[in-house]
């Protein structure tokens, strides 16, 4: 994990360091306040806002009826007005139940309103698969926030970039998505002390290496360092990339990548069909062809629904396996395709 | 043009002075669409400006109103120029939302008209967010929330009901029972007589007013933007009334008979208010010389508004994030 950690600080949760986030921001604005379902007394079903009702009361920590289409239209009316809230939706999943407050409200307030209406509105959820929660649960929504434009799309992959990116989420004039993984809260990594913002649209490079890129976000991108500490021991060294952002997304650090070493693999959980995978692809196909070596190449989460079962699970999820394997193929080594 | 003075109590002639200059608005929207001066569609409230007349009188100045897409009325009635509201209709740099909403989208942040909502009961949710902010920063204001009887039908309206209910908000949920939901009747689509009893479910009060009187209206809500601002919570107010017009350029109103429209105009509100001041004295010259006053106001406004520039290209992305790319 040596290239995973992110300056100087104390060792922390990735839950620790969202909740540290949310609390120096409350403590630092008085326009912020955090809703959502079971958040204030129950500490959220991740416990990630424990104790944030006790220290900054019921004004400020409000916790809602089970009603998603409301409690995001309230967070955006507030914004309209001023507040600065942070909505937690407990799942992913459920943003489709407050579709329309996101994508149509939120997203558009600002423009349709020849700028008069602002929307600083954060949304924190967690998505992905790796717990057995099943196909209403563990969907991987980003690419819904990348296609409509609007919306900021983060996708910490470490404590350090949870805490920053939230941060600077809740700074935002316009609204953002800061979306966890459900598998990541408990990792552990440096955290800076004190209130930081990470600017949104820089990608970090995880690994450094010359044969191959791989372009990857939350979770998946520590996939991709164990692939690519397996691709090492076969000779090959490949570059990972932590996009951090994919709204507004650091287009230049890919193609910088590219241009040296000629390969891309793009990895995430997201279904493969119209996900940021064929975006990132596209963008690189149009910009950075004279560099390509090898076809692009995509290890996404199957187009099919997550399923439960933990052997099916573990086929749905792209694996290590997966990722080296493209690689391997960009490299041309006689390797048939992981996924048809 | 504001059509009252701010924070005075109206006289019954302007009062009957915003009903005309809604009136005389549309109908020249109306004509400009057939004209096709006007993209998309319109969608016109011809028939229910006592509603949104009454909703602004027995509410503040500062209070907030977020309307919908049949929003010109309450625009209007908030102290929208004619000339930002034409402009926003033809689509020109001189607009309210210079030219990226038209129709649809009237807004002005400092006269607290939020942007009119084009989803059916998107706008109560929002407003359970203002009149949010507005207690939990101890802040002395009502949101009113206008909507249509298919409003009442939506589940963001339940949503929004309830949260208002359990919070107590600040809030008014004004619904506009003009009978048809679009172009469906109302009989179609619920199974009880009164939209003001839902508010039952939500543990709140639920009143019913004539909504073709301004003064009736102007009362009811009143009374629930006192409870509102005496921290006492929302309250439904359900107003009986009727559009002349169809749901929108083209409506071909096969849902319901000439009779019936012709029934309904009888209790115009315009005309209910005129005969109102005359029964109580008002000198019939100062009306007409209103009227008058109204009608070249909109004609001086609606040809500023054609003469007008459209937006410029280079402007194209206002109201972006800086971070959005939107080259080609």
């Amino acid at each position: 994990m040596g290239a995973m950690t992110d300056g100087a600080g104390r060792t922390l949760t990735y839950r620790e360091a969202v909740r540290e986030a949310l609390w120096l921001e409350l403590e630092n604005d008085p326009d912020v306040f955090v809703m959502g379902e079971d958040i204030g007394q129950y500490g959220g079903v991740f416990k990630v806002t424990a104790g944030l009702l006790d220290r900054f009361g019921p004004d400020r920590i409000l916790d809602t009826p089970i009603s998603e289409a409301a409690i995001v239209g309230a967070a955006v009316g507030a914004a309209m007005v001023g507040k600065r809230p942070v909505v937690e939706l407990m799942f992913m999943d459920f943003a489709f139940v407050a579709a329309d407050q996101l994508l149509n409200q939120a997203a558009k307030m600002q423009f349709l309103s020849g700028d008069q209406f602002r929307v600083p509105l954060t949304i924190r959820t967690q998505q992905g698969v790796g717990s057995g929660t099943a196909a209403q649960h563990s969907q991987s929504l980003e690419a819904l926030f990348m296609h409509i434009p609007g919306f900021a799309v983060a996708v910490p992959s470490t404590p350090a970039d949870a805490k920053g990116l939230l941060a600077s989420a809740i700074r935002s004039d316009q609204p953002a998505i800061v979306i966890e993984h459900k598998a990541l809260y408990g990792i552990k990594g440096q955290v800076a002390e004190g209130l930081y913002r990470m600017p949104f649209g820089q990608a970090a490079i995880r690994r450094p290496g010359s044969d191959a890129t791989i372009a990857s976000y939350s979770r998946t991108v520590h996939v991709a360092l164990v692939a690519a500490d397996a691709l090492a021991s076969e000779g090959i060294e490949a570059e990972v990339i932590d996009l951090r952002t994919l709204v507004p997304l650091d287009y230049d650090t890919i193609l910088d990548s590219v241009a040296r070493t000629g390969r891309l693999v793009v990895a995430h959980e997201g279904h493969r069909n119209v996900g940021p995978g064929a975006e990132i692809a596209a963008r690189v196909g149009e910009l950075g062809w004279r560099d390509l070596r090898a076809p692009i190449r995509r290890v996404c989460g199957l187009d099919i629904p997550v399923p439960y079962a933990a052997p099916l699970e573990a086929a749905w999820l792209p694996s290590a396996e997966d990722i080296a394997g493209a690689v391997r193929e960009t490299m041309g080594s006689a390797v048939p395709p992981q996924r048809a | 043009m504001n059509l009252r003075a701010a924070g005075a109590n109206p006289s019954r002639l302007d009062t009957y002075a915003s009903l005309i200059g809604i009136r005389g608005f549309e109908e020249r929207a109306q004509d400009l669409f057939s004209r096709s001066l006007i993209r998309g569609s319109i969608h016109l409230g011809i028939g229910q400006e006592a509603v949104a007349v009454g909703a602004r009188l027995g509410s503040r100045p500062g209070d907030l109103v977020v309307p919908t897409y049949r929003g010109h009325a309450y625009a209007l009635a908030w102290g929208m120029s004619f000339d930002a509201a034409f402009g926003e209709l033809l689509g020109r740099v001189t607009g309210c939302c210079h030219g990226r909403g038209g129709s649809k989208h009237f807004a002005d942040r400092e006269k607290g008209i939020l942007p009119g909502n084009a989803i059916v009961a998107a706008g109560l949710p929002i407003g359970c967010g203002t009149a949010l902010a507005d207690s939990v920063d101890k802040r002395d204001r009502v949101t009113i929330v206008p909507f249509g009887d298919g409003a009442t039908n939506q589940a963001a309206f339940h949503e929004a009901l309830n949260l208002a209910a359990v919070w107590r908000l600040p809030v008014v949920f004004l619904c506009e029972n003009n009978l048809y939901g679009e172009m469906t009747p109302l009989a179609n689509a619920v199974r009880i007589d009164r939209l003001a009893d839902r508010a039952a479910a939500y543990g709140i009060p639920g009143d019913q007013v004539d909504g073709m009187d301004v003064e009736a209206v102007t009362g009811v809500v009143g009374e629930a933007v006192h409870r509102a601002r005496s921290g006492d919570g929302p309250t439904l107010v359900e107003a009986l009334t009727y559009r002349f017009c169809g749901h929108m350029p083209g409506d071909t109103e096969p849902y319901r008979t000439r009779e019936e429209v012709d029934r309904w105009r009888e209790r115009d509100p315009i005309t209910i208010q005129r005969e109102r001041m005359l029964r109580a004295g008002l000198d019939e010259g100062d009306i007409r010389s209103r009227d008058e006053a109204i009608a070249s106001a909109l004609a001086a406004a609606e040809s500023a508004a054609l003469a007008a520039p459209p937006p410029d290209l280079s402007d194209i992305a206002l109201g972006t994030a800086e971070w959005m790319e939107w080259e080609r």
